[in-house]
């Protein structure tokens, strides 16, 4: 019933051939071991996407610069801005989600846990397809390599006429299928929160974590299967001889931006939510006071999940729409920056007043903090329509993306691979490699993307493969491209001090956080099953009333 | 169990918790069919957005006529699958196959008058999915529900061979309840298809 049984004795399991635990994990269907392959699988397109983006930056770094011919720029840039979202933050958020709902909401694994494992083959899949179209997309053209149609992939770039070969194909296959897999992935997600609570954790007693990914869980529902439509769409376009996005037979391509940005902006909150949800839990244990506000960041998360769906044509003033339409997705771009305001006053007021510890997850989840309301404000100056006419598709708006993608969603995610490390291998992590992570990435963050933005206000386009030198982009091109050495440091570190750990490091214990959410009840890393009985909860802060039984949350709730 | 499992507990035992949870199959189906709702309502308004738009004929009111004998059978196959269910769930696994027998024909029916009605589009009238944008629109949205109703059928033929081999019983009723709010939800479908393609379409 103490703390003092966290310190048992483990049995010890004698070694088995690498092809058993091979099979094992291949073919397993616990949550904690696919949550671990998505993560994994995350952190390797992490570094290709990581090495296509520097690969862009070196070709940048000077006008008139010759490492990379456009064509091969024309591909890095596709392949980074895919692999990134899809096979990279997804990943992340979702192999967070399956380790960690059933653990937090007291429940031995997932609704569906066969369908968990086929949706993360699916993923992987993807992955690999996106991949082998380096090898198999010349087909018999010896035109193709990798996909070049831009992460967005306009039409009718993409129609068979200026897609010749299979890259293309290949680009769309891996997201649908991979598409596939994130809906499989959320509807497995919203049932387990739904079905598989623990006794007494009402919706209203549940973790922030969980709430967030409920919320992520239905954005994706709404917004993949869009992708997935128009992908469909496009593949009968491109094998049937279809003209859904055909110009020249009367179909329109600004329809297929439609269906694109209707997925493309929730998207963009489907990644960050699990962000704010990171940042939900990890604020608190390290402020040593419960979340500020709970019920508000409830209905602050569902009203921008609502508003996030209405808000997709603001990527698309530049293509001529009209002023009712163009009205209309600027006042709920305006809109949505209330309830996410609201999410940022409540983080900072659970840290108001209390004994904050700034240990690595903490100082990450600060630097999102700020990060995010920087990214903020570029974005509601981005969705004011006049500005947006002069700024679209400059590097002012891939700065503004960045900041929301590398400094608040992967500042976060970072956060929670150190929160949680300890959970899931059973090891402590270096803290100091951690705050050196931390500084470097912090540093190289900002001077690659705050430096970013002035050559997009200076009138640089983005996707340019070079630059013509007296324009007064060379320096800031300079300095951006610095900040990505840093940040690679920064992920060396990171990766070394997970790998060290897990193999050296010191033994963690089920609790080093002194945490109060239910996956730290039990050992680390957790047995299959998770609990041997079912936990029952009385609170939102489960742990907190075992813990001080003289006062126990339950009485103020 | 040679492990600990939970170190700390938190069995909290001095109150009963009144605390009911609903069933993870029928969410998990409801959350698919919002999902399969947002596939195809990209596909709808894909369809509205282009009626009228084909350069090139043949166009939808010389070539389409109402498929009213078909859709009625489709729409009576979710009487059929609601009865058999019901039948199920009372224990009656005899009435429940007859009643799961006509929901299958009566599905079939409908992809055969599909078939019939593809067969004499294209062959008689020309009209392929690369004819026109109205060929690609209207190929895509009724093959796309026509590929649902076979994805249902292939499901609840694997249920009928299960019932004739006497593995379905009454306590399988919820799993039936959830197969059937699939089939229920194809049906809905077409009632929007056919208001799209036969009526506003036309």
């Amino acid at each position: 019933m103490s703390t003092d049984a966290l310190a048992l004795p483990r049995t010890e399991r004698p070694s088995r051939p690498l092809v058993d635990t091979l099979h094992e994990w291949v073919t397993t269907v616990d949550h904690k071991r696919l949550g671990i392959l998505y993560l994994g699988y995350a952190l390797v397109f992490l570094v290709i996407g990581g090495i296509e983006a520097g690969i862009m930056r070196v070709q940048l770094i000077r006008a008139h610069n010759d490492f990379v011919s456009p064509q091969v720029f024309n591909r890095m840039f596709t392949m980074h801005g895919t692999t990134m979202i899809f096979f990279v933050v997804m990943p992340l958020v979702f192999g967070f989600a399956n380790y960690l709902i059933p653990l937090m909401i007291g429940a031995r694994d997932m609704a569906f846990p066969r369908l968990n494992a086929f949706s993360f083959w699916l993923t992987a899949f993807g992955g690999l397809l996106l991949y082998f179209s380096l090898v198999g997309a010349n087909g018999l053209y010896g035109a193709g390599n990798a996909p070049d149609v831009g992460w967005f992939a306009y039409a009718p770039l993409t129609s068979r006429t200026f897609s010749v070969g299979h890259s293309t194909d290949f680009w769309t296959l891996s997201l649908l299928v991979s598409g596939f897999g994130s809906i499989g992935t959320a509807v497995n997600i919203l049932t387990t929160i739904l079905c598989m609570r623990c006794p007494g954790m009402s919706l209203a007693k549940m973790p922030l974590l969980a709430w967030l990914n409920l919320v992520m869980s239905c954005m994706v529902i709404l917004a993949i299967s869009p992708l997935t439509a128009a992908q469909l769409m496009l593949l009968v376009d491109r094998y049937l001889g279809g003209h859904f996005f055909d110009t020249q037979a009367g179909g329109s391509a600004v329809i297929w931006m439609h269906f694109f940005w209707v997925f493309g902006h929730p998207e963009v909150y489907v990644l960050v939510i699990p962000g704010f949800a990171f940042a939900s839990e990890i604020i608190p244990v390290f402020s040593r006071k419960a979340i500020f506000g709970y019920p508000v960041m409830v209905a602050a998360t569902i009203c921008i999940g609502f508003i996030g769906m209405s808000v997709w044509a603001h990527h698309m003033f530049t293509v001529g729409m009209d002023s009712n339409a163009n009205t209309f997705f600027v006042l709920s771009t305006m809109a949505i920056a209330v309830p996410t305001g609201i999410k940022i006053f409540n983080w900072l007021a659970t840290m108001w007043g209390g004994k904050i510890e700034f240990k690595t997850p903490m100082l990450f989840c600060v630097g999102f903090l700020f990060q995010f309301l920087i990214a903020g404000l570029t974005g509601i100056m981005l969705g004011a329509a006049p500005f947006d006419w002069q700024l679209g598709n400059s590097y002012f708006v891939v700065a503004h993306f960045h900041y929301v993608i590398v400094g608040a969603i992967l500042f976060t995610i970072f956060g929670a691979f150190y929160y949680w490390f300890p959970k899931m291998s059973g090891k402590m992590y270096i803290e100091t490699l951690g705050k050196l992570h931390f500084w470097l990435f912090l540093v190289g963050f900002h001077l690659t993307f705050d430096f970013m933005h002035i050559p997009g206000l200076l009138g640089m386009p983005r996707r340019i493969y070079t630059y013509e030198p007296g324009r007064g982009w060379d320096i800031w091109n300079l300095i951006v491209t610095i900040g990505v050495f840093f940040q690679a440091v920064g992920i060396v570190v990171f990766v070394v001090n997970l790998l060290w750990s897990y193999f050296k490091g010191t033994i963690a214990g089920s609790d080093p956080w002194d945490a109060w959410t239910l996956e730290w009840s039990t050992p680390s890393p957790p047995p299959a099953y998770n609990f041997a009985s079912i936990p029952e909860v009385k609170s939102r802060r489960p742990l907190w009333d075992v813990k001080h039984p003289d006062d126990p949350d339950w009485k103020y709730e | 169990m040679g492990r600990t499992m939970n170190a700390t507990s938190i069995a909290l035992n001095d109150q009963e918790l009144n605390f009911s949870r609903p069933a993870r199959g029928r969410v998990g189906m409801f959350v698919l069919i919002v999902a399969e709702a947002a596939i195809f309502t990209i596909f709808v308004v894909a369809y509205l957005f282009y009626i009228g738009k084909s350069l090139t004929g043949p166009v939808p009111k010389d070539v389409l006529s109402v498929p009213i004998f078909y859709t009625i059978c489709l729409l009576s196959s979710s009487l059929t699958i609601h009865l058999a269910a019901k039948a199920l769930r009372l224990g009656s696994v005899r009435s429940f196959a007859t009643l799961w027998i006509a929901t299958i024909a009566l599905g079939a029916a409908f992809v055969y008058g599909t078939a019939t009605e593809w067969h004499r589009l294209i062959y008689h009238d020309g009209l392929t999915i690369s004819t026109n944008l109205f060929g690609t629109t209207y190929y895509s949205l009724v093959g796309l529900h026509g590929f649902h109703v076979v994805a249902g059928l292939v499901a609840l033929s694997i249920v009928m061979a299960l019932t004739l081999r006497g593995n379905v019983k009454s306590e399988h009723a919820e799993r039936i309840d959830v197969l059937s709010l699939y089939w229920h939800f194809v049906d809905v479908v077409w009632v929007v298809v056919f208001t799209v393609v036969y009526v506003i379409g036309r």
